[in-house]
């Protein structure tokens, strides 16, 4: 196995983006982390690209190879390959990606999510979104994907002596990461309040409790560690990347209040990347829901099973505290276009390690964790990324 | 939807078909050809039983932002129930209500109607959830 590194990334502003198409943004992120890579086109061994459903959202299926045509790759006749593992499309495309440089198979390849969901109505995009969770044994019985969340909200709240008001901690501060971050969707700070006054979506979770339908795109450019000087100054390594899967439906698992698939990916990156929880300074971890944020930091190590709500409300996740969680607003307010969440995720760790993160930049981040989840946990992606 | 899929989903949907793991007891739902735990060893040795339908509920939430087919419904209540035999069952719990819904409560399967494939399609039919004591 070799050492990989990103080497480029790039993104579009998250959000209604009614006025580009799916092609626009997957090009516009693509020709961002390329240029930001300082490379030519002909360099370019493959692309992967992480993408839910194309052909739900907008009727178009073979999707990788539109973005590598439109990107001007045709007469390159590059492999390009679509990842799909609902919301962890993205995430699972850069492990791909990391896997074809680490095997040797490229020397440089091209990694980008994309999703364009407002060209379907929100009742669509819902039933899309919930395509993720189990079609025959979930959702014909009346199960949204929401409503899953709230059960695991209620759950944890049973079990943990969580709060309603920590959960609702979770939207407060990524908003108000988000509110540093121009290419958020939500650029608003909001309250408690905010979140508990909000429209009920599913009891306990409200509106503000869920992360947006979106659209948006995200790219990065790996390339083999002992060549990735020839393109930066700054290359960011990838210290180790997990992956994991699990029952698909929810109601099989031992317990509702945690996520296996994402206890056990961890540990894998953690063990390739000789590092533990307490090593990281920055982490994108997948909050679709409040809730989804508190089962991350518990199962990742960041809090104890249980204390997620506790240490949330404590501000222990907020930039400034022991591990800062979603800098970039998460997918709570910088927004969540399903295939594009898990490259952004990696976007906003290089940005945050390269030090240039701006407003929001963690002092002295050096090495970065992202978790990237499908469904209600049946596939989970981590990754661990260094100051090379 | 293709009206052989519900046909294939029945057993499970209307009489509870599940399967036991005779290497190691445990049942899942729908039937499963191999057990999760013992791999191998459960060859040959998944048999079919039919759960009785009564359980806890193990959580629940009350579902406002419904999808089309159920827009008529919301809000309803939809639980994870835990069945005596040790599986959990997702589906909506009726005919109570929603403010006294609770984690531990007892309840039974019903057959309702879950959907319909549009005014001309199939009508399809499964189990929901009801309070134990219910009549």
């Amino acid at each position: 196995m070799r050492e990989v590194a990103v080497i480029g990334v790039g993104d579009t502003k998250f959000g209604e983006l009614w006025d580009l198409s799916f092609r626009d943004i997957g090009i516009q992120a693509g020709l961002a982390a390329v240029y930001d890579a300082n490379l030519a086109a002909e360099e370019i061994d493959a692309l992967y690209v992480g993408n839910m459903s194309a052909g739900r959202f907008i009727e178009q299926e073979h999707v990788a190879a539109l973005i590598a045509d439109y990107s001007g790759l045709a007469r390159d006749h590059i492999p390009a390959t679509r990842i799909e593992a609902a919301g962890a499309s993205g995430g699972l495309a850069v492990r791909q990606g990391y896997l074809a440089v680490a095997s040797g198979m490229h020397d440089i390849v091209v990694v980008g999510g994309a999703e364009k969901m407002t060209d379907v109505g929100d009742v669509m995009a819902s039933a899309i979104q919930s395509m993720a969770a189990d079609q025959q044994w979930e959702c014909v019985f009346g199960a949204t994907f929401p409503a899953l969340h709230a059960m695991i909200a209620r759950r944890h709240m049973h079990e943990f002596g969580t709060t309603r008001e920590q959960i609702a901690a979770v939207a407060v501060k990524n908003h108000k990461h988000g509110s540093m971050n121009p290419k958020a969707q939500f650029q608003r700070e909001i309250n408690i309040d905010t979140v508990l006054r909000s429209a009920p979506v599913a009891e306990p979770l409200t509106m503000f409790d869920c992360a947006p339908s979106s659209d948006g795109a995200a790219a990065v450019v790996l390339c083999a560690m002992e060549k990735a000087r020839k393109y930066t100054d700054k290359p960011i390594r990838i210290l180790g990347s997990g992956q994991a899967s699990d029952t698909l439906a929810l109601h099989d698992r031992d317990s509702i209040c945690s996520f296996t698939a994402t206890r056990v990916a961890a540990q894998k990156a953690f063990k390739q990347a000789s590092l533990e929880a307490k090593d990281v300074q920055v982490a994108e971890v997948h909050d679709n829901f409040t809730i989804s944020e508190i089962l991350a930091i518990e199962d990742l190590g960041f809090a104890k099973k249980g204390e997620g709500g506790r240490l949330t409300a404590e501000g222990q996740t907020a930039i400034g505290g022991k591990v800062a969680v979603n800098t970039s607003g998460g997918l709570k307010a910088r927004g969540d276009p399903i295939g594009a969440t898990g490259v952004a995720q990696i976007v906003e760790l290089v940005t945050q390690l390269r030090g240039t993160a701006g407003k929001r930049q963690v002092a002295g981040a050096k090495v970065g964790l992202a978790q990237n989840v499908g469904g209600t946990g049946a596939t989970s992606v981590v990754h661990i990324l260094g100051v090379a | 939807m293709a009206t052989a899929r519900f046909w294939r989903e029945n057993p499970s949907r209307y009489n509870l078909a599940a399967s036991r793991c005779d290497n190691c007891g445990k049942v899942f739902f729908p039937p499963r050809a191999v057990c999760s735990a013992c791999h191998r060893k459960s060859i040959g040795k998944m048999t079919s039983l039919k759960l009785k339908g009564t359980g806890e509920v193990h959580s629940y939430t009350l579902v406002h932002e419904a999808p089309a087919q159920l827009e008529m419904l919301k809000p309803y209540v939809v639980a994870i129930v835990k069945m005596d035999e040790g599986v959990m069952l997702t589906s909506q719990l009726i005919d109570c209500d929603p403010k006294k819904v609770e984690i531990g409560m007892r309840v039974k399967t019903t057959l309702r109607k879950l959907g319909e494939d549009g005014p001309a399609g199939v009508i399809w039919y499964g189990y929901k959830f009801m309070p134990e004591d219910q009549v």
